[in-house]
């Protein structure tokens, strides 16, 4: 098995499917030549040729609103989106166009479209390439969110996505592309949407978190450990629809629960969670459901995102306040 | 020491005319090739949407359709711009381009169920090439981009046309769209009919451009102007834009100026923003009393023909809102269903609710 960092998986993933359906093209801007920003689409347009994988104009509204057409004529585009900021500008395509069509054609037309975005704090990048739009995306209706925290997950997920016909918004943590390596099979796999991940189990206390923060809370698990408390860590993978009973089936061993998120603390993946672990099992709860999450301001500039951003002492902090409750 | 040029791209774009008011052929190499027939077929069309259109605003007043916007006056950029593509060409219409879907195959029940907030009302037969219309003014010239950009890479010789009006020019889609559309050579038409208002600002507010057709400068793509009340020069517009489109000559922007004799839609009022004298001007252009002329003198239509269709009109769109009105009531576990390919749990719990 091969050994790859996030961003190889992801770039595997996007070349196992480009091989296996022609309807699969790859745009956005600069991902051709260059392989965009990041390099994740580096030597796909080589290899696949300017009509499967092509830089466009700088205009993220045409972005969306191309792979709209070309979804309706039954191709399944993988629209970049350079920076997660930058989505305002296409947020029609990406949540009223895209998100609506199949509903708005009674089922005629759909969209089956990957909306990749980079995000996530930690990197020190300039203003509106980091911030965690989730929340945002997640509360319209129609489309999914997917935001992987491992490279094995990472290839499995997007290529379930891709074969997806209905939109899927996939999120790419900045600070996860190059962060370690892990095994990834070759060829093809799928991982399932809307299924979280048990990552660590344990029988104290549950943590609900995805993306980055599946590798802080698991350090702050690691540190408890020492401790004695017995932390389980869960990976949503899927922000939108959320797997309600992976949570539950946690809930009902640990009875307590902190959620994780990077995101600004309100309305967003957190707070969904907690609503349902209200509506589902109330009455198997310990203590109240927390929120760890970066405070409700704008992502901060560089110099202080690293205490912005939730670490492991503000989740142990968390973990022991719903113990000691 | 010289002035640096400072200047204002302002050299008229001729606006293209066939028919005169009075129905005679004033530019003859401009003239469309139509048979007799085809120009009774094109008459006919015209006379039966105005006909529908004057049933479809009574209908808005008594409730038995919701949001409607009238097309009376632009007949002939709707109705000869969709006679002038072919079946295989697909349409992005804007909310107003009711007529042009009907034409190329949406049946009429389907349009009404549209206008009552139906969900079937967009579930179009799957021969019709139409998307439902756009209501986020712009956001279907983005959409007809892609499409064309899907005939290319499929190499079909056929066109997509977005529609949209003097408002939807002034959106960034417009010019994302024609900017892609020019920069990848994609077989697309942007047709704008320039009413005159969006909603109520006139054309004076909407841009410092000397006209629409201008914008196209800005993109690399021919940019053209056409007589809107001119059914000749519009189709004649259009046929030539798609052969450009199907040689793999690229995108066309055409301006069509043209004039809505009604409001913007059944809920405001124009004569708090435009003036009877300017009303009574753009009658006298009536695209449809223009085209009765040239037939006449033909020998080719009478009043009789006219009275003969609006009959015939009238049964149709009757036997039709009747059509919409028996179709079943959508139901919430039907929306719910309709959001994604396979129905997820957390939606199917909500649906247990309504059940």
């Amino acid at each position: 098995m091969a050994q790859m960092n996030m961003k190889e998986a992801i770039r595997d993933a996007m070349r196992v499917e480009l091989n296996r359906d022609p309807n699969v093209l790859i745009f956005g801007e600069d991902v051709g030549n260059v392989g965009g920003v990041f390099r994740v689409t580096e030597g796909l347009q080589k290899e696949f040729g300017e009509d499967r994988v092509f830089d466009t104009p700088l205009a993220e509204s045409a972005i969306g609103g191309l792979a709209v057409g070309l979804g309706v004529q039954g191709f399944r585009p993988i629209a970049e989106i350079q920076f997660v900021g930058f989505i305002f500008e296409a947020l029609d395509q990406i949540v009223i166009q895209a998100a609506r069509l199949r509903w708005r054609s009674g089922g005629k037309y759909n969209a089956p479209i990957v909306f990749r975005t980079p995000f996530g704090g930690g990197v020190k990048a300039a203003e509106l390439h980091t911030d965690s739009l989730e929340g945002l995306i997640a509360q319209s209706p129609g489309i999914k969110v997917v935001i992987p925290s491992n490279p094995y997950d990472a290839k499995g997920l997007l290529i379930a996505a891709i074969r997806d016909n209905d939109p899927v918004f996939f999120m790419e943590h900045l600070n996860l592309y190059h962060a370690f390596r892990a095994e990834v099979p070759e060829g093809e796999y799928t991982v399932e949407l809307g299924k979280a991940n048990v990552v660590r189990e344990g029988s104290d206390v549950t943590i609900v978190t995805y993306g980055m923060m599946v590798h802080t809370s698991t350090k702050a698990a690691e540190q408890l450990e020492k401790e004695g408390i017995n932390v389980e860590v869960i990976d949503l993978r899927t922000v939108s629809p959320i797997d309600i009973d992976t949570i539950m089936a946690s809930v009902k061993k640990t009875n307590r629960v902190i959620v994780v998120q990077e995101a600004q603390k309100s309305a967003g993946v957190a707070a969904e969670v907690i609503a349902q672990i209200n509506e589902k099992g109330i009455l198997h709860l310990e203590a109240p459901v927390l929120r760890i999450a970066g405070p409700d301001t704008v992502f901060p500039f560089a110099q202080i995102e690293d205490t912005w951003m939730p670490n492991p002492a503000r989740i142990i902090a968390g973990v022991k306040k719903v113990l000691e409750f | 020491m010289s002035k640096v040029p400072y200047e204002v791209y302002t050299e008229d774009v001729e606006t293209l005319s066939v028919l005169s008011p009075d129905g005679e052929v004033i530019n003859k190499d401009l003239l469309p090739d139509l048979t007799d027939d085809q120009l009774k077929e094109i008459m006919y069309r015209m006379v039966f949407t105005r006909t529908w259109d004057d049933r479809a605003v009574n209908l808005g007043r008594q409730g038995r359709l919701g949001f409607y916007a009238p097309v009376s006056g632009q007949e002939a950029t709707m109705v000869g711009s969709e006679y002038a593509l072919e079946k295989s060409d697909f349409i992005c219409p804007g909310y107003r381009d009711i007529p042009q879907l009907v034409w190329h195959g949406l049946p009429l029940y389907q349009a009404f169920l549209y206008s009552r907030g139906h969900q079937h009302g967009g579930e179009i037969p799957a021969d019709v090439n139409v998307l439902m219309p756009q209501i986020i003014i712009g956001a279907q010239i983005l959409h007809a981009t892609g499409i064309a950009m899907g005939f290319k890479l499929k190499k079909e010789k056929s066109v997509a046309i977005a529609y949209t009006g003097d408002g939807g020019s002034s959106e960034g889609d417009f010019y994302e769209g024609l900017n892609f559309a020019g920069s990848f050579k994609l077989p697309v038409i942007f047709f704008v009919q320039n009413n005159g208002y969006a909603i109520t600002t006139p054309f004076a507010k909407q841009t410092a451009a000397k006209s629409i057709a201008h914008k196209a400068v800005a993109v690399g793509i021919p940019g053209i102007k056409v007589d809107g009340m001119d059914i000749f020069a519009v189709i004649r517009a259009v046929q030539d834009a798609a052969k450009r489109a199907r040689d793999g000559e690229g995108a066309t922007l055409i301006e069509a100026v043209t004039y809505r004799f009604r409001p913007h839609s059944l809920s405001d009022d124009a004569s708090k923003y435009r003036s009877k004298e300017e009303e009574g001007q753009w009658n006298e252009k009536d695209p449809i009393a223009r085209l009765a002329k040239y037939l006449e003198k033909k020998g080719l239509w009478t009043d009789e023909d006219t009275q003969r269709v609006r009959d015939e009109a009238k049964a149709t769109v009757n036997e039709q809102i009747k059509k919409a009105e028996q179709t079943a009531k959508m139901t919430i576990p039907g929306l719910i269903d309709s959001m994604f390919e396979t129905t997820p749990q957390h939606l199917e719990e909500q649906k247990a609710d309504f059940e």
